[in-house]
């Protein structure tokens, strides 16, 4: 196997990663791409050198040709789905820790909504009829529900460094795509169900969140800021928040 | 294209046309297959470039047209995809050579029902007619995708183009795979049972299992499709709820009942849709097969181990739809299992791969178009098949999926690949593609061919190698534009532009190079130089002096076959001889060159 630095030479090609997991699945997916690199180059050396080389009787052995080759091929591709499959198990086959920060991640036709619990830590229910983006509830916040008092919504996703954070990704319409290239995140928003995934962000800084799902017409703007703040700007920022959502 | 008059042809007056509309003839309604792909084909280029130039100048107004808007690119990207998946890659190779080739290498005269061959053009005919007619009503074409994902596709008020536009996408999606449906049962039939004597299994040639296990896959395949867009179509107008939960709020209006889910329709949908592109690879695999053989006077290295890997590739490609899934809303666990069987397909495919190096490894093959558009496909398939088992991989998809690496990867494997298929077929069969009861028909130029191909492999690679980058620099597909757009997101779009106008260059160039092969055509078709009846000393049967378009009214001949294809063999003084499969005696091999 390769070893980081060889494989860190590609790794200009990536966005910075800003998340736990994130070097993890950039080593596997740069250990992918020199294997393949290295295989598509020996086929097309072996279709050129077969090409241009005098004529000879034609190969008859096919365990030479077909069966070790093919082995080789499949312990490869083995080893790298075993330990491929160690890392999917580890972000996905499990929940998100008791302490993790819970924020529920809305998606609609064209603008991604963040909720955070507020003190109370639980989240109010909501209802479609009463969605009114015009009248500051995008959601459709039940403002008859206790919990929901002290919930509020913002706009862009702001996360604290270094926190294990438990996203609920819901959708009003249609199907959307959660998409954080540099937290190395991605799940589909689907109407009617909730999906949990759950992640660290390591680095501070303002990333990027797209929608990779075709949403209609503005799914090309369908994007937000996702701002990942060190700990103590972070609890400012939810102080204030807190505090303006309770008033 | 306006034909120069010619004062008094005798050529056409000799020659009756290609085409006959109401005919049942097997190689007349291959041909329309070819024609009707021909048109799509060139109708999905042009608005591919269209979409290429329109992404990296947003503002600027086509003529004629005006300002591209946002669903309109959406609408394109719609058309593009399913005029290209459907109606060229679907019916090209299966259809239309299927039709063209198929009853002759198994030595029959005819497909197994002449009437239902001909109602299944009419059909598809008449799908393309319904998609083509979407963008010149209310609203214009659909906007989501070839994949259709509800509630978008479910809703009329999801977005213009969702209401009408729609619902003539589903027509003509569902007429299309009832049409698919009957040419498939008709190839099979023809297949089992048309079969002339001694024409076993074991000698079928490799195109013929391809085309069988595609016809297996479709019959599969396009069922499932066809129930899945009966539903939408309910979900869409009779108040049912397959695919829509209580509680969905589309632009107002809000879903009162039911408790469907979009999901069932990711299942359905890729369910067919994961063996489609199987169907619309497998035959130019088959043909690439048994080009690289003939041209390298060989057989097929593990001849039955590629008839194995055929069937092999069409029983996996059933089992492994779920890896369009994996962020999707899928069970992890389930991604784990669909992760296993897709890179599993891996093997077979490489199996081929081995087998195709090892059939041209040290033959000196002769380098005819059809022949390098072979290679190209072997490359191809290579060079877009290795991404595969990157894409089969959930964690890697957590940052690959639905960005412009997914793009590259199936551009390179089904589009370019199946395209240098056909390529491949149409330089290879010219001579039956153009022979009538009273010409021979004629070969295409090598000269020109030989262009076509470097220019096309060059633009090829040139266009979609880049994208693999852009993917990983975080493209999402589907973007109408990536200028203009706010937030952090636009630094990182506008940081994939420099190499998004070298893609939309090599594209252009890509299209441009395709003048050459119609011009070919053109040119090739008004000498008519009479081809010589087996050009590139083939073995099967499609080549039978009995079976030849030409000699037609000999059709009391039997046909009976003596031996597996691609028998060549070489003396003790040295000269190469090839053994067809319908004679005794060896013929002496002189190449032509």
């Amino acid at each position: 196997m390769l070893s980081a630095p060889s494989a860190s030479v590609l790794l200009p090609l990536l966005p910075p990663d800003a998340s736990a997991h994130g070097p993890a699945l950039d080593h596997q997916l740069l250990l992918c791409l020199w294997i393949i690199l290295a295989l598509a180059s020996l086929a097309h050396i072996l279709i050129f050198l077969g090409l241009i080389l005098r004529r000879s009787g034609s190969p008859r052995d096919p365990w030479a040709i077909e069966y070790l080759p093919l082995g080789a091929l499949a312990l490869l591709f083995t080893a790298l789905a075993i330990h491929s499959e160690h890392l999917w198990a580890d972000s996905r086959y499990t929940g998100a820790s008791l302490e993790a920060m819970q924020i529920e991640v809305t998606g609609m036709q064209f603008a991604w909504y963040f909720r955070y619990p507020g003190l109370d830590a639980t989240f109010g229910s909501t209802r479609p009829q009463l969605a009114s983006a015009p009248e500051g509830n995008p959601i459709g916040i039940d403002p008859a529900d206790p919990h929901s008092t002290d919930d509020f919504v913002t706009s862009e996703l702001v996360l604290p460094a270094g926190h294990e954070i438990d996203l609920t990704l819901r959708a009003q319409d249609v199907i959307h795509g959660f998409s954080v290239p540099e937290l190395r995140l991605k799940q589909n928003a689907i109407p009617g169900e909730t999906i949990h995934i759950h992640f660290t962000a390591t680095k501070p800084g303002t990333y990027a969140i797209l929608c990779t799902q075709l949403c209609g017409m503005g799914h090309y703007r369908m994007n937000a800021n996702l701002r990942v703040l060190p700990d103590d700007e972070f609890e400012n920022w939810i102080e204030a928040k807190e505090k303006a959502a309770h008033r | 294209m306006s034909p120069t008059p010619r004062p008094s042809s005798p050529l056409s007056a000799a020659n009756p046309p290609l085409f006959s509309l109401l005919s049942t003839d097997h190689r007349t309604i291959g041909r329309l297959y070819l024609g009707l792909a021909l048109f799509a084909v060139t109708v999905g280029t042009l608005l591919s470039l269209v979409m290429r130039i329109h992404l990296l100048w947003p503002a600027w107004a086509f003529p004629l047209y005006g300002p591209i808007l946002p669903e309109d690119y959406l609408a394109l990207v719609t058309l593009h995809g399913t005029l290209m998946l459907f109606f060229v890659l679907t019916t090209a190779p299966q259809a239309g050579f299927g039709n063209l080739i198929l009853p002759a290498q198994i030595g029959s005269r005819h497909m197994a029902f002449p009437r239902l061959n001909a109602a299944s053009f009419w059909i598809t005919a008449l799908a393309l007619l319904v998609l083509l007619a979407s963008p010149f009503v209310p609203g214009g074409s659909a906007i989501s995708g070839w994949t259709a994902y509800p509630p978008l596709s479910a809703v009329a008020s999801a977005g213009p183009g969702q209401a009408m536009g729609m619902d003539l996408w589903l027509t003509s999606i569902a007429f299309f795979a009832v049409a698919s449906t009957i040419s498939s049962v008709n190839i099979l039939v023809t297949i089992a049972r048309m079969r002339c004597e001694g024409m076993t299994w074991n000698r079928l040639p490799l195109t013929v299992w391809a085309w069988f296990t595609a016809a297996l896959l479709s019959i599969i395949a396009f069922s499932v499709l066809l129930a899945a867009l009966l539903l939408l179509f309910c979900d869409r107008h009779s108040g049912t709820n397959f695919f829509l939960p209580a509680g969905d709020l589309v632009n107002g209006m809000l879903h009162q009942s039911g408790d469907g889910s979009p999901l069932l329709w990711l299942h359905l949908f890729w369910f067919f849709g994961h063996p489609e592109v199987y169907i619309a690879i497998l035959p130019g695999m088959g043909l690439t097969s048994m080009v690289l053989a003939n041209f390298s006077h060989r057989r097929v290295f593990g001849y039955r181990l590629m008839i194995g890997t055929t069937l092999l590739i069409g029983l996996l490609g059933i089992f492994l739809w779920g890896h369009h899934m994996f962020v999707a809303g899928l069970n992890p666990f389930a991604s784990t299992a669909f992760s296993i069987t897709t890179i599993a397909i891996a093997l077979p495919a490489s199996a081929k791969v081995l087998s195709w190096i090892a059939t041209i490894w040290r033959a000196r093959p002769q380098r005819t178009s059809a022949m390098l558009f072979s290679l190209g496909f072997v490359s191809l398939f290579i060079t877009g098949g290795l991404t595969g088992p990157i894409l089969a991989q959930p964690i890697l998809d957590e940052y690959l999926h639905n960005t412009f690496f997914v793009v590259a990867h199936f551009h390179l494997i089904m589009a370019m690949a199946g395209v240098f298929g056909l390529f491949s077929a149409t330089y290879y069969w010219f001579p039956l593609l153009s022979a009538t009861a009273r010409h021979r028909g004629c070969l295409l130029s090598e000269r020109l061919g030989r262009w076509h191909f470097w220019l096309t492999l060059v633009g090829a690679y040139a266009t979609f190698l880049p994208m693999h980058l852009t993917g990983l620099a975080g493209e999402p597909r589907h973007y109408a534009q990536l200028t203009g757009i706010p937030n952090a997101a636009g630094r990182m779009l506008a940081s994939t532009l420099p190499l998004n106008l070298h893609i939309t260059g090599s594209a252009i160039l890509l299209a441009c190079a395709q003048l050459l092969f119609l011009a070919n055509l053109v040119l090739s078709l008004r000498r008519r130089t009479p081809a010589p009846s087996n050009p590139w000393h083939a073995t099967t049967l499609e080549w039978h002096p009995a079976l030849h378009p030409f000699a037609s009214h000999d059709a009391s001949e039997r046909i009976t076959v003596f031996r597996a294809p691609c028998d060549y063999r070489m003396s003790d003084s040295g000269e190469t001889f090839f053994l067809t499969q319908w004679n005794y005696e060896a013929t002496p091999d002189v190449k032509p060159e």
